[in-house]
């Protein structure tokens, strides 16, 4: 039947997207729909019930992939992927919760939540799309933005420092932190799988190009020349110290998995604490009485 | 004391306690409370306490909440209650957080709630804008304080009335209810979570210190005589199922995470499906009806306390606890002779602007006492239209008023021409 050779063409990762809403908003050479493939390669491998899996955005172009994706999907304030998702986990902890945004929603006006949540070690993975830049709004400075680079709203050059994500999030509790690129497509897939098998708060550092705004502005070239960075440029070092792990403008980018750790998590604790302290008169938490 | 009539379906125990709405329609599942959140009996609490007992008896089995006074109470025995419900209560890193936290666990199934008062409430507007968006059922307590700013954090005050209405951007109706007393705060608590449900909407439940403070009786009936609003959960298989779409009540049906629905929620402007839909069109129908249903459900949504209303020149209007200061100064000039209503204002928004309208046609004037500079008096004089006068009897906040200043301006306002 010739319908056949559509299927057998269908993208695997298809199945998992919002078919009736593409086109997408993302430009050519954006980084964003890559790192989505990514995730959905992982959904496959890793298995996972996509019923009890929700995902998570702030705003953003990044924040736009909730709306993409076909799951439980939530598409919140900028900064407030991370409460909300913690919400979520909270009232039913039966769900694999997941927040995708992007550098600046979850490191500057979402930036208390990000370290609340790794020290709280809330159950979430959290997947960073980091493309160095405000995007959406126009490719103003974000807390990740390298030194010497251009923006809008630096015309003459970036000069306050910079994040250092993974050193952030593991400093503040995380128990599984990684950085990968764009074009590191199946570690990057990988990494989501093991972040799934991980109880706690999990952080994955996307690399990733926007070639409109950020690579333009810093003659930088476009997105295939953003790969030809990310594939000269990027250096694995497993267990690397994250404080040695920071982003500048055209050097090296130190890429692998760097946390994984076991700790508690919280909801594993807050149990643990009633138990002890109520004893008999702890009333476990069971279906929401609601609905 | 005569109160309205939707005031007057409410059944014995409790005077709140019940929905008069589900109480007049015939339904065929009568929901009542879970008694495991149920502390039947008869207390001796203050207000802070009395509004967390009516949010578990409600079904509040989720709370997100960050320290201020004078509201910290409410959550600190939510905090100590909770585990024993089966629940969970998160301090979280701030107000912005909590604020959204709460969204979290209603879209995963909880009824959930969140209490703050001026300097959290004026964060929390990004999120009561949010909710309104997203049609997420929830409950704010604001227990308010003096403003602006830090203000006087351990003095009443309420003049977060306004902002409770207008305070994130855009158009948008929220519901606001205004206890007068510790059973108040119980009773309406319960009456806050039951709207919410019924319109899929934020409600403001709108205290203030002295109220949240002051320690009454406090009766608490047992389970199976308090009414409570399921979420309205759609029924529909996952292909038929469409998040945005009415059923001709203006108020669409829920899902929950998890469920298998692979449903899309957005603070964008959204169609049925819940997907983003920036055109003029979608964007007026969407807001329309964020509106419309609240405003087409005024007289259903509105409680009122009213006395003597009936041949009186001057009626009283007040609130939470000016309403009871109110009361002395009313009683002080009906010993003087004067023909003085009272009004109450249960709920605050909507504003019951028809019900004033109607009123300003048989009395001389409104007097409007409120711990504020002059806000809910705004809306009684618009609402009047200039068919009687509107005397404000303002107070800065950081006490309540001398009943004697009230009925000054009673005496004034009865001598005024009808206009
Ligand atoms: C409260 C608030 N402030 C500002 C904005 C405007 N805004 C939208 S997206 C954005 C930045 C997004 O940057 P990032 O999170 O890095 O996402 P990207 O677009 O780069 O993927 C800003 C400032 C907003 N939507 N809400
Ligand atoms: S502006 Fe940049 S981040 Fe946004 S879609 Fe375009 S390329 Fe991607
Ligand atoms: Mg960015």
């Amino acid at each position: 039947m010739s319908d056949d050779l559509v299927t057998d063409i269908l993208n695997p990762v298809e199945p998992f997207l919002r078919s009736d809403r593409v086109p997408h908003i993302w430009c050519p050479g954006c980084g964003i729909g890559t790192t989505v493939n990514s995730f959905a390669r992982a959904l496959i491998d890793s298995n996972i019930d996509l019923g009890s899996l929700a995902l998570v955005s702030g705003i953003g172009c990044t924040g736009r992939v909730a709306g993409y994706v076909k799951l439980d999907s939530f598409h919140t304030t900028h900064g407030r992927a991370i409460p909300f998702a913690t919400g979520l986990k909270l009232a039913n902890p039966k769900l694999n919760v997941v927040v995708y945004s992007g550098d600046g929603d979850l490191s500057a006006i979402g930036g208390n939540h990000l370290i609340h949540a790794a020290r709280r070690n809330i159950d979430l993975k959290v997947i960073c799309v980091n493309n160095l830049i405000y995007a959406m709004t126009g490719g103003q400075t974000a807390p990740t933005t390298p030194d010497h680079s251009t923006t809008s709203t630096n015309p003459y050059g970036v000069f306050e420092a910079s994040f250092n994500l993974p050193q952030l999030v593991e400093a503040a509790g995380a128990v599984y932190v990684a950085r990968w690129t764009t074009f590191h497509v199946r570690q990057l897939s990988r990494a989501i799988s093991e972040a799934f098998q991980k109880k706690g708060f999990s952080f994955i550092e996307v690399i990733s190009p926007c070639p409109t705004l950020y690579q333009r502005r810093n003659k930088m070239g476009d997105g295939l020349d953003a790969m030809k960075y990310y594939k000269e440029k990027s250096r694995v070092r497993h267990g690397a110290p994250t404080s040695e792990v920071g982003m500048t403008m055209t050097g090296e980018i130190i890429v692998g998995k760097f946390v994984d750790r076991e700790r508690p998590d919280y909801q594993t604790m807050m149990k643990a604490q009633f138990h002890e302290s109520l004893g008999e008169r702890f009333v476990e938490q069971t279906e929401m009485v609601c609905s | 004391m005569k109160t309205d009539s939707e005031a007057a379906v409410l059944p014995k125990a409790g005077h709140h306690s019940a929905d008069p709405h589900t109480a007049d329609r015939p339904i065929a599942v009568r929901h009542t409370a879970d008694p495991r959140g149920v502390l039947t009996g008869i207390h001796f609490m203050d207000g802070d306490h009395a509004c967390c007992e009516g949010a578990l008896a409600a079904g509040c089995r989720c709370a997100a909440g960050y320290p201020i006074t004078p509201s910290t109470e409410v959550v600190e025995r939510f905090a100590s209650r909770v585990p024993m419900v089966g629940g969970t209560f998160i301090q979280m890193e701030d107000e912005l957080a909590a604020s959204i936290t709460l969204q979290g666990m209603v879209w995963a199934g909880a009824k959930a709630f969140t209490v703050t008062s001026g300097p959290g409430f004026s964060l929390m507007m990004e999120h009561i804008g949010y909710a309104a968006m997203t049609e997420t059922p929830c409950v704010f307590v604001d227990v308010q304080r003096g403003g602006p700013s830090t203000g006087l954090p351990t003095l009443p005050a309420q003049a977060d009335m306004m902002q409770a209405r207008w305070g994130s951007h855009g158009d948008y109706e929220v519901i606001a209810l205004c206890p007068n007393s510790p059973q108040e705060c119980f009773d309406l608590t319960i009456k806050a979570f039951n709207l919410a449900e019924e319109y899929r909407v934020p409600v403001m439940f709108m205290m203030d210190e002295v109220v949240g403070h002051m320690s009454e009786k406090v009766v608490i009936p047992p389970a199976d005589q308090i009414e409570v609003v399921p979420r309205k959960h759609t029924h529909k298989s996952v292909e038929d199922y469409l998040p945005y779409a009415t059923n001709g009540d203006q108020v669409p049906e829920m899902a929950h995470a998890g469920e298998g629905y692979n449903f899309h929620v957005t603070g964008l402007t959204h169609d049925e499906r819940g997907y983003p839909n920036m055109t003029l069109a979608v964007q007026d129908k969407l807001v329309r009806r964020l509106q419309s249903k609240i405003l087409n459900a005024v007289d259903r949504i509105t409680m009122t306390e009213e006395e003597q209303i009936e041949g009186a020149d001057v009626v009283v209007v007040s609130y939470g606890i000016t309403s009871r200061v109110a009361q002395r100064a009313i009683e002080a000039a009906r010993e003087r002779g004067l023909h003085v209503g009272k009004l109450r204002l249960i709920t605050a928004w909507p504003f019951p602007e028809k019900k004033f309208r109607d009123l300003a046609a048989k009395v001389k004037a409104f007097v409007v006492p409120e711990l504020n500079l002059g806000q809910m008096v705004r809306e009684v004089e618009r609402a009047a239209g200039g068919q009687a006068k509107t005397f404000a009897v303002s107070h800065a906040g950081g006490g309540v008023h001398n009943p004697e200043e009230i009925l000054k301006v009673i005496v004034e306002a009865s001598r005024c021409q009808t206009i």
